[in-house]
């Protein structure tokens, strides 16, 4: 039994071709001597990252363990991480680092560029009007390339801006919550936001979302255009800030006004600040320009309605925004 | 065996020549020089889980109540593509983890571009005849920031559709195209046509992969024909390079980075959770979450809309110039355009039309130095501006103060930086001449 | 009687130091604590502290200061604070137990802090606040019978705007709001009720005590979130995400560049 493993053993092993190594002075790659610790080490790290990458496998293949995703990762990064120290090890102990050198190409061949430049201008010789057919040419390609160009219009009206000004808002418009519900004036409390969205409309659109709040009609500082803009002391604006278009999230409404912050709409983004009792005015922050208010009214149900369009346009400011006032 | 591939080869495509040259070709030997490798491996990881990612992710807008596995969300409205990042996550085995991976690898691959860029700058490796490759590197790193920013925002989530909302603010603040630049990307006013989510995924795993991997290929040529660049040691110069040929010095190191980089992503993608989308809920036009950032390589920008004081430029009635237009498009607008036109402004200033294969040290060329300092730091100020809030929140400094402080610093600190290299880089400079001299005056005769 | 309920609190402010208080150091004064026996009623003996720690800013019989003024008594001390008739046991527990009174600057945010006072000598404040005038009573939520997916839903539009969606605490121009990890359930309702500082007011018709238990269950599910991906930094977001992509990532790979490559020896 012994003599035939024996024999199977050199069959196999001895089939390697023998080769003469190189005398050492006609060598390419200069000779090291052996780091037997280093190849070791290189053969326990090759294998331990095979371990690592079985793991991986088994890890996917387990039908319900926890944690699976950190078990992935640690079995793949472990792979990888044994290769690289494997490869880190190879490179500093086991091949020879050799400092070779060898000319920079040349910065320019003046020859070829020459000899370009004249094939060019001799395969154009036949060509009379040389200046008028490379213009024909020029014509011709910048026709072509904004014909090929020119379907990307269709990417978007490019021209027609006019969706930017309108809004689903319309007169007589009932305010509604994220279930529908109409809101009725009553159930408006103070020191409290709302969301409201138009009833029968399109709700993604940055000219949907209002926010709603009420407060002292005594507190109120409005232009005097918008005198009967908030029945009851009830307001309501864009939910947009007019910054960078980030929904206005955050009301800040104090318990004991005397010691504290004013009421104000904060945009959670950039903290833009808008007050509501002098109609959106900006009192800190980065927006450019104020809170649009959408004037309210209250029908004969109670029910809240949207009794206009807004005091300017929804959203953040484009070039096509006209101010009725200069400046917040 | 290695004989019979080779000659396989050989005969079919007649490279022996060119691989026995590429086999033996020189790196010049620095680390620094292994910085624009790790970018590259990381785009490699970046593909490989982006494309398992695209098996798995419905680039769609259409809506859908959610009954899976996950609890928190049961019966929640929500886009399908959210819906198929959630699913991504939880139902599919690896998912999770090559999600994470994928993120942690654009996020490492913007900050190797960046070290990478800057060991460029401060060798002075950008001047002729690499300013084009140069310039390659950089629409890369442009290339690179949309990327992510469209990747991460294809999830529809509400921290990145918040972020949409900003970006579409800043193409919206661009003066007289404002409006038709963001419907022709949008396709409508926001939140957009459904076409839009249609766009951003070829974008993402198409039109832009192609574009850096394309320009890629321009750059890794361009740096093999010209040869690298190297520092001056003892028989390097100007006219001859020195270093370790691909094989076999090379590339076990580079096999080694590569997997040192597989190794930290994929640690990473299964140990320290990224972006947890399911966290956040589907994005509405109508909600906002505070203490909502974009990822880092964009914070410089939401720093600079944060300092920006509140003003639209207007002429009467009419807006001329929006707010976020500062922040959002003209700095980062100006700092790539000193960026790209720093190679012909060096060439133009100091005079020097020569081409160069030796690096400087940082401390050679003092002014570039300075300079490059100075334009880091004003970045960096911005940068570190668009995190105040949570500062606030961790460390108790004044919100208020912090915007201030900033805005006063966003003028000072560059000019601090750029006093303080100079003199620094001077000071070495004298150093060394100091130590040369004693060196030759302490020689035996 | 009235007399003595105007001498009483002079009598004692005589006897004992005037307690102003700070949120979360003690009190400049100090808390004045009651010389009263253990059998005390726990009105009787939350009459006595608030005279010795409340009456200064929240005025004699809780009436309030709406500008500020020395109370009688105070020794000069300028009071301003909301008057107390008919905040209910709900608004003094709330405050009380989260240490987010005694204040120790008028204007200065409530926050969360240490609680100077006994379980028991909360308890007697609880019930004569709750006393004046008819308010609240402590709440008892029913987080267990919420649901985190309509918790979910209702935080985002109601409270992530200031308290951040995964309830990770928040900024906002003028305050900041908390992280909520350490409030009870009881807590968050009273909190959600009474609307504190700057905070708005959600009264039954704007969430109902269901929907209430649901917002709880889902912030109480925020301080263990699922969190599939591993370590999770905090669920705040790309600052922590950046702070780990340069400090342990760039750092590790640079330090692989450095392992593998070779260094200038000038």
């Amino acid at each position: 039994m012994k003599r035939w493993l024996t024999a199977g053993l050199m069959l196999l092993l001895g089939r390697r071709k023998r080769t003469l190594p190189a005398p050492e002075d006609e060598r390419i790659v200069p000779p090291g001597g052996a780091d037997l610790r280093a190849e070791n080490a290189v053969i326990l790290l090759l294998l331990a990252a095979a371990v690592c990458a079985a793991g991986f496998i088994a890890a996917y293949a387990l039908g319900s363990i926890p944690n699976r995703t950190q078990f992935l990762g640690l079995a793949l990064g472990l792979s990888f991480a044994f290769l690289a120290v494997a490869c880190l090890v190879v490179a500093r102990r086991l091949v020879v680092t050799e400092e070779l050198e060898e000319e920079y190409s040349p910065v320019e061949h003046l020859e070829e560029q020459a000899a370009i430049q004249e094939i060019v201008t001799e395969s154009g010789s036949r060509f009379t009007r040389k200046r008028l057919v490379k213009v024909a040419a020029g014509t011709a390609g910048g026709a072509l390339g904004a014909a090929l160009i020119a379907p990307a219009v269709s990417l978007g009206p490019i021209l027609d801006t006019s969706a930017f000004y309108t809004t689903p808002w319309r007169r007589g418009r009932r305010l509604v919550d994220q279930g529908g519900n109409p809101f009725s004036a009553e159930e408006i409390f103070e020191k409290l936001f709302y969301t409201a969205f138009p009833e029968g409309a399109e709700r993604e659109d940055l000219g949907a979302p209002i926010v709603v709040v009420r407060m002292e009609p005594a507190q109120l500082r409005l232009p005097s255009e918008r005198s009967g803009w908030a029945p009851e002391g009830i307001l309501a604006f864009s939910k947009i800030c007019t910054h960078a278009g980030c929904a206005i999230s955050l009301y800040r409404a104090p318990l004991f006004p005397p010691a504290g912050p004013k009421a104000a709409l904060v945009c959670p983004c950039h903290y833009s600040t808008f007050d509501p009792a002098t109609g959106g005015d900006v009192i800190f922050g980065p927006a450019g320009r104020p809170l649009p208010q959408l004037p309210l009214t209250v029908d004969e149900n109670g029910h809240l309605r949207a009794a206009g369009n807004f005091s300017g346009p929804v959203g953040p400011s484009w070039w096509g925004v006209r101010r009725k006032d200069a400046r917040s | 065996m290695i004989g019979r591939t080779v000659r396989f080869l050989d005969q079919r495509s007649g490279t022996a020549p060119l691989i026995r040259k590429t086999l033996r070709y020189l790196f010049p030997d620095h680390w620094s020089f292994l910085l624009g490798e790790v970018a590259l491996y990381a785009f490699v990881i970046l593909v490989g889980t982006g494309i398992y990612l695209t098996f798995f992710f419905e680039p769609s807008t259409a809506k859908t109540v959610y009954h899976g596995v996950y609890g928190p969300l049961h019966g929640v409205e929500m886009t399908r593509a959210y819906r198929s990042a959630i699913d991504m996550s939880f139902k599919v085995k690896a998912g999770l983890l090559m999600r994470q991976t994928h993120h942690w690898a654009a996020d490492v691959f913007v900050a190797a571009i960046v070290l990478h860029m800057l060991r460029i700058f401060f060798t002075g490796a950008f001047r002729k005849p690499r300013d084009l490759t140069y310039y390659i590197g950089l629409t890369m790193l442009l290339l690179a920031l949309l990327e992510g920013y469209v990747g991460y925002s294809m999830i529809d989530d509400l921290l990145s559709g918040m972020g949409l909302a900003i970006g579409y603010s800043v193409a919206l603040s661009f003066p007289f195209i404002g409006a038709e630049l963001a419907q022709l990307i949008w396709g409508a006013p926001f939140p957009g046509d459904p076409q839009f989510w249609s766009r951003m995924y070829i974008g993402h795993v198409l039109l832009f992969p192609l574009a850096i991997a394309a320009l890629l290929g321009l750059h890794l040529f361009l740096v093999a024909a010209r040869h690298h660049t190297q520092f001056r040691r003892k028989r390097e110069s100007e006219w001859k390079v020195v270093g370790v040929p691909t094989f076999p010095g090379q590339t076990p190191r580079s096999l080694g980075l590569f997997f040192s980089v597989a190794s930290v992503l994929f640690l990473l993608g299964g140990l320290v959770q990224i972006n947890p989308v399911w966290l956040w809920g589907p994005y509405d036009v109508s909600n906002g979450t505070n203490g909502a950032q974009p990822d880092w390589y964009l914070g410089w920008l939401i720093g600079a809309l944060r300092l920006v004081p509140d003003f639209d430029v207007t002429i009467g009635s009419y807006t001329l110039i929006p707010n976020p237009f500062w922040g959002g498009a003209l700095f980062p607008l100006a700092v790539f355009a000193i960026l790209y036109l720093w190679p012909s402004l060096e060439r133009r200033f100091t005079g020097d039309q020569a081409f160069h294969n030796l690096l400087d040290r940082p401390r050679d060329a003092p002014v570039r130095t300075a300079l490059g300092a100075a334009l880091f730091t004003w970045v960096f100020v911005v940068f570190l501006a668009g995190a105040s809030d949570r500062v606030f929140i961790l460390l108790g400094i004044s919100y208020d103060w912090q915007i201030w402080i900033y805005r006063v610093l966003v003028f000072v600190a560059p000019a601090v930086a750029f006093l303080a290299t100079k003199r620094v880089c001077e000071e070495l400079k004298a150093g060394e001449l100091v130590e040369r001299r004693r060196k030759q005056a302490e020689a035996p005769a | 009687m009235r007399t003595a309920r105007v001498v009483l609190p002079v009598l004692l402010l005589a006897l004992a130091l005037p307690a102003v208080a700070a949120s979360s150091v003690p009190p400049p004064y100090g808390i004045v604590d009651a010389n009263a026996p253990r059998d005390t009623p726990l009105r009787e003996l939350g009459f006595q502290l608030y005279a010795g720690n409340c009456s200064t800013c929240h005025g004699p019989n809780g009436s309030g200061f709406p500008e500020a003024k020395p109370g009688l008594g105070s020794g000069g001390i300028l009071g301003k604070a909301p008057s107390l008739h008919g905040v209910g046991e709900l608004s003094a527990d709330f405050y009380l137990r989260t240490g987010r009174m005694p204040l120790g600057h008028v204007g200065e945010q409530p926050n969360r802090g240490h609680v100077f006072f006994s379980d028991r000598e909360i308890r007697a404040l609880v019930t004569y606040v709750g006393s004046l005038g008819k308010g609240p009573p402590i709440p008892h939520p029913h987080p267990q019978r919420g649901k985190i997916a309509e918790g979910l839903q209702l935080f985002t539009q109601h409270c992530a705007g200031c308290h951040q969606i995964a309830a990770g605490g928040g900024y906002l121009p003028g305050a900041v709001a908390p992280a909520l990890g350490q409030a009870t359930p009881t807590e968050i309702a009273e909190a959600v009720r009474i609307g504190p500082y700057v905070m708005p007011r959600f009264g039954p018709q704007a969430i109902s005590d269901k929907e209430l238990d649901s917002i709880i269950a889902y912030v109480d599910y925020t301080n263990h979130p699922k969190d599939s991906g591993g370590w999770s930094l905090g669920h705040v977001g790309p600052i922590p995400e950046g702070l780990v992509t340069w400090l342990l990532a760039a750092a590790v790979l640079v330090g692989m560049c450095l392992a593998l490559g070779s260094r200038l020896k000038s």
